[in-house]
């Protein structure tokens, strides 16, 4: 076991209790956005994906990175984009000015 | 500064705006710039990757993946933005679904590519994890999906023996696992996959319909944790903190459903909720007992003499569309001089929340819509409580009956309103699959029909009294 894991393995941890200690409070109306938002999030395999591809050597290595990259994709754009519209019914109470913020789209 | 350091540093940037943005959803203020803000970040890491190197040189088949990225956003895009707002659940499960899928396919490429090199035990284990954890997230979403679009029951299935099978299948994974880490055999990973997919399956088919999203959140939070390994497998630090933070905020979040529901998770995961009710549903039904049931006319009049009605949405009433009309009718009462409120319930329609974006899609004032606990409290000085496509979320038997699979879920207090009217479409159970005994209490009046059809019918009644 490198130094190298061991800092994953901090960053790991780290990470778990900031994941816990940030949504420990969310109103159960926000639930459902919330997971959707966090869905989204994890959409960065898009990430790993071209890597992958961006590494591919042979043709199966490529097939499955092409793959990748389009269902992380899918995850990624879908993710955010639900989410928004979810969110976009929370709109302020003040309605005048959501309305002008409709015109100025 | 070296390229890859001011990679790393972006990389650094996306992280803070996934933290930021989890924080900001937790508050309706915040809520929408946070997802924005991730969103932005995510584009930054999307882009920097385009500059990095893999092995000593620069990315290979950039076209092939601009075309991947291509494909997903042409189908993403309509499909996140046109589908129906009640479609939401099963929505946000296939874009887990496939997030799952793409964590999968990583680790098992990533296997392919590192096995000549004889990697250490842990690079392995990293692997395999995010294989069997990615792809069952991949088909326990897919059945989901299926669930809830109703291409299936949404009643649990079983078959004898189901816990026994599903622990073999287990078993038989992780021994896999174990047999793979000792030979590096690649043929075994295959075995592992289609292993890894029959669970997701297995696992997800005994979990009835109403349980389902809190199923989806966990898979998320799978889904997270098949991120988090595949983040360790590619040493990317970016990886393994989004995927972290979502397997971690998911566990969370997926007790704090079921908890709503007044339920353990083991007991939403295991118990097959809801499969042998109806049978004694049906009995109850058969000794006859009578229901009174009105026009919606009659509600009508019931309503004008109203001073303070609470109504009580649900799923029924989102399917007939009706979300526009109720607020309508809520319009015209409150003219009247009459008190309005929407009592909702947590897991009113499919979702935590989900009813509260339904309303505030059809444009219902947000200071109307109050929580269980205030509806409960207005109840018991109101004179109508107006039941529209909702049953199990005001069903008695969860705090009488000790033997109800429903037993100890909190509910809207429906009973303790003067008058109880329930706009249904039939006779027919919940989702849970559970008879309520309210609609034989002596209070309550049914209305049957499409809650849409019916609530016009009231708007006018109402107006030309």
């Amino acid at each position: 076991m490198g130094n190298v894991l061991l800092q994953y393995a901090t960053v790991l941890m780290l990470a778990i209790f900031v994941g816990i200690e940030i949504i420990a409070k969310v109103p159960s109306i926000l639930h459902t956005p919330l997971m959707s938002g966090s869905n989204a999030i994890h959409g960065v395999i898009l990430v790993g994906s071209m890597l992958i591809l961006g590494g591919a050597t042979t043709n199966l290595q490529e097939i499955l990175g092409f793959l990748a990259v389009i269902l992380a994709t899918l995850n990624v754009v879908g993710g955010f984009v639900v989410t928004d519209r979810m969110l976009e019914m929370f709109k302020p109470k003040a309605k005048p000015a959501a309305k002008k913020e409709e015109v100025a789209q | 500064m070296s390229r890859e350091t001011l990679i790393d540093l972006l990389y650094l940037f996306s992280a803070t705006t996934f933290v930021l943005a989890l924080k900001g959803l937790g508050s309706p203020k915040h809520a929408r710039k946070g997802n924005m803000l991730a969103a932005f970040g995510m584009l930054v890491a999307i882009v920097s990757t385009f500059f990095k190197y893999v092995d000593g040189h620069k990315l290979y088949h950039v076209p092939l993946m601009l075309l991947g990225m291509f494909i997903g956003l042409i189908v993403a895009v309509p499909v996140a933005r046109f589908v129906k707002m009640t479609a939401m659940p099963q929505l946000v499960a296939i874009f887990n679904g496939v997030g799952g899928g793409a964590a999968s396919l990583v680790s098992i490429t990533e296997f392919v590519h590192i096995k000549s090199t004889h990697p250490a035990t842990y690079v392995t284990l990293e692997v395999l994890l995010g294989v069997l954890i990615g792809t069952v997230s991949f088909s326990g979403s897919a059945i989901a999906f299926a669930k809830l679009q109703e291409l299936m029951t949404g009643r649990p299935i079983t078959y004898p023996g189901q816990q026994v099978i599903n622990g073999i299948v287990g078993l038989a994974s992780v021994v896999i696992i174990v047999t793979i880490l000792v030979t590096a055999s690649e043929p075994l990973l295959w075995v592992l996959l289609a292993l890894a997919f029959v669970l997701g399956v297995i696992f997800v088919l005994p979990i009835g319909g109403a349980d389902v999203p809190v199923l989806i959140s966990l898979l998320n939070a799978f889904t997270g944790l098949a991120v988090a390994a595949s983040g360790f497998t590619l040493g990317s630090n970016l990886l393994i903190v989004a995927g972290t933070l979502v397997g971690a905020s998911g566990i969370l979040l997926t007790r704090l459903m079921s908890k709503a529901m007044g339920r353990s998770l083991a007991n939403v995961l295991f118990s097959a909720f809801g499969s042998n009710v109806t049978a004694s549903g049906a009995t109850d039904r058969a000794d006859g007992r009578s229901v009174r049931s009105g026009t919606p006319e009659d509600i009508a009049i019931l309503l004008g003499f109203a001073s303070r009605v609470v109504f009580v949405p649900g799923y029924g009433l989102a399917v007939s569309q009706g979300q526009h009309v109720l607020r309508e009718l809520a319009e015209v009462l409150e003219e009247k001089g009459i008190e309005v409120y929407y009592g909702i319930h947590p897991v009113a329609g499919r979702m935590p929340g989900h009813m509260n974006v339904l309303l505030a899609e059809a444009n219902v004032p947000y200071e109307q819509l109050v929580e269980m606990d205030e509806a409960n409290s207005e109840l018991q000085t109101a004179d109508v409580c107006l039941v529209v496509g909702a049953n199990d979320t005001v069903n008695p038997a969860a705090t009488d009956d000790k033997t109800s699979p429903i037993y100890g879920m909190p509910i809207i207090h429906a009973d303790l309103a003067e008058n109880v009217v329930f706009l249904k479409r039939s006779m027919r159970p919940g989702f849970a699959g559970i008879e309520n005994e309210l609609l034989y209490n002596p209070k309550t009046t049914l209305v049957f029909g499409d809650a849409k059809d019916t609530l016009t019918k009231m708007v006018a009644a109402v107006k030309a009294n």
